[in-house]
């Protein structure tokens, strides 16, 4: 902010009405407007035919006529009186929250495991770590399936070897408990990579001598830590705690995939399973764009810490 | 020091454990692409195919419109980041070198956008796309992915362009270039590396999401294993190479302008 504030004020005592000046001034406006038009257009024209779809009675019929019939707020009226979209939203919550407990508490853990290692070690590890992330989850969900498949999926076999029990032939996709539990693994494995990466280069940024001088000092180490390396790390846990909050509320394609459409049923819906379901497989337009809206609501609201943070990030420095 | 090195140890071998853990899934997929049915459908697992076969590679190259869904994977990618890159980077020097009224508007929109929930548009842009006859062309799969690609491509560009020390830019602007001779000169060829970084990035992001279109599309469920693992490790291979190559500075894209914030 300081050097922003310098260096501005040089550029405008300079400035002289001319059209030369007007047309500088004009530049940044030039340079985001290709933006801002095609995401405007990709995206305003939806999000505004959202809300009328959200108002109208929309099926198929209407699909094909390109045209809905008017019925005000009936589809909220509808959604908001659906006990299934108060338990899928009470469940999506419970999901998200545990995800996001996960990823981040042993996220935390691996950075501060990677500070401690060997080189070698780290160099594997942060290897392996990456070629995680870049594995597809659509490819994902397939190795996932083939693990825990009940036949002879390697997942009971490891398990039943390791003498926590008798898996064989376990069917992990029993219960809705158990099917969201398995999504959980796969989420939160995919999650970790960016996670981990991200918090041990925050973390690098912990100064050496500031470590070293409280542990002359006879500091204990985890007051050290909490004193000196938790302040460095928390803008950043901040933004990828807010960041996980937001894709895990939003899971869809993990999970409708690796529960597998035609096991789908109220009792194990997210709410992007929900919402595509009552929406999309049941043709009911109209209701799905008034559920998208609520979701929407719901994300933004969520979203106003991390949004707030990065505002602060985006100022010119 | 020996209570040290013990203590190293130990980390080490957890770190190793952890490893293990997190490698696993990927190496059972390649490892099973490459056993003989038998194999995969014995009670016992095979943990490495001492006798490799390509059967199952031969099996998913065989599939029809398997080499139509490369080359159209390939179009849809390739013009999507083409544009996303020419539009993303000149927002991005706007937002990392210019103040202006509107700017904070502009960030919460391309923030915004970022975090919309993907299932929440499927249906405005299914109908949207329906009444222009758009569903299934590449043209309507190219605008989709526009707006999965554009946010995330200003943002990280950003870091780049702020990454670049200010007094090279203002040698420039001394010796009398304009403000934009001066990004066109100095700027341009200093965050090349960040562009290509970036658009590898977007790449991978619009290929993913191809391939997870295609899977929608044709949802039978096979259970052929070894042909599934073989076509995973194929799908997979592009996206693992173009990451291992990109992957230290798009992490530094990513995080410069949290860490310094």
């Amino acid at each position: 902010m300081a050097s922003a504030a310098e260096t501005t004020p040089k550029w405008s005592r300079r400035r002289r009405f001319t059209w030369r000046h007007v047309g500088q001034g004009a530049v940044p406006y030039a340079l985001v407007a290709p933006v801002v038009v095609v995401m405007g257009a990709i995206l305003g024209y939806p999000l505004y035919s959202l809300v009328r779809i959200a108002l109208d009675r929309y099926g198929l019929t209407e699909l094909i006529q390109h045209k809905g019939v008017y019925i005000g707020l009936k589809n909220f009226d509808s959604v908001l009186h659906d006990s299934v979209f108060w338990h899928t939203l009470l469940r999506t919550i419970v999901f998200a929250a545990t995800n996001v407990g996960l990823t981040m508490v042993i996220g935390t853990f691996l950075a501060l495991l990677l500070v401690r290692i060997s080189t070698w070690v780290r160099v594997l590890l942060t290897s392996g770590l990456v070629l995680v992330w870049s594995m597809p989850p659509v490819v994902a969900v397939q190795v996932w399936n083939w693990m825990i498949n009940s036949e002879n999926g390697v997942l009971n076999y490891i398990l039943t070897e390791l003498h926590f029990g008798n898996y064989f032939q376990h069917n992990w996709m029993q219960t809705p408990l158990s099917q969201l539990g398995m999504v959980t693994t796969l989420i939160v494995w995919g999650a970790l990579p960016f996670v981990v990466i991200t918090i041990y280069a925050a973390l690098s940024q912990v100064p050496r001598e500031l470590v070293e001088a409280a542990e002359i000092d006879g500091a204990r180490s985890w007051r050290v830590f909490l004193d000196v390396t938790v302040p460095v790390i928390t803008p950043v846990l901040l933004i990828l705690t807010s960041l996980s909050i937001l894709w895990d509320f939003g899971v869809f394609t993990q999970a409708y995939l690796l529960i597998g459409q035609p096991h789908i049923i109220s009792a194990n819906y997210l709410m992007g399973i929900y919402l595509f379901e009552q929406g999309y497989v049941n043709a009911n337009f109209g209701v799905g764009a008034a559920i998208s809206i609520l979701m929407l609501v719901i994300v933004a609201a969520m979203s106003v810490v991390y949004v707030r943070r990065m505002l602060r990030i985006g100022d010119v420095t | 020091m020996s209570v040290r090195n013990a203590r190293r140890n130990a980390w080490n071998v957890v770190g190793v454990a952890i490893f293990v853990v997190m490698i696993f899934p990927v190496f059972w997929m390649v490892s099973t692409a490459f056993k003989s049915d038998d194999q995969i459908n014995a009670l016992t697992p095979t943990w490495f195919p001492l006798h490799p076969t390509l059967e199952h590679f031969r099996a998913a190259l065989a599939k029809p419109y398997f080499w139509d869904d490369v080359k159209n994977s390939v179009i849809v990618v390739l013009v999507t980041v083409t544009i996303a890159m020419v539009l993303a980077f000149l927002a991005a020097v706007a937002l990392s070198k210019y103040r202006f009224t509107g700017r904070k508007l502009f960030i919460v929109l391309v923030i915004g956008v970022q975090m919309l929930p993907g299932a929440g548009l499927i249906i405005p842009l299914y109908v949207v796309l329906a009444r222009y006859h758009e569903v299934n062309t590449l043209t309507g799969v190219i605008l989709v992915y526009l707006t999965g690609v554009l946010p995330f491509s200003v943002w990280t560009l950003r870091g780049f362009i702020l990454g670049i020390p200010k007094d090279l830019e203002e040698a420039a602007m001394v010796d009398g270039s304009t403000r934009l001779g001066a990004f066109a000169r100095i700027l341009l060829p200093l965050v090349a590396p960040g562009l290509v970084a970036t658009s590898v990035f977007a790449f991978i992001t619009s290929w993913n999401e191809y391939v997870w279109l295609s899977y929608f599309l044709g949802t039978s469920r096979q259970t052929d294993w070894g042909a599934l693992m073989a076509a995973s490790t194929l799908t997979a291979i592009p996206v693992v190479v173009f990451f291992l190559l990109i992957q230290r500075r798009i992490a530094f894209g990513l995080t410069a302008g949290a860490v310094r914030g």
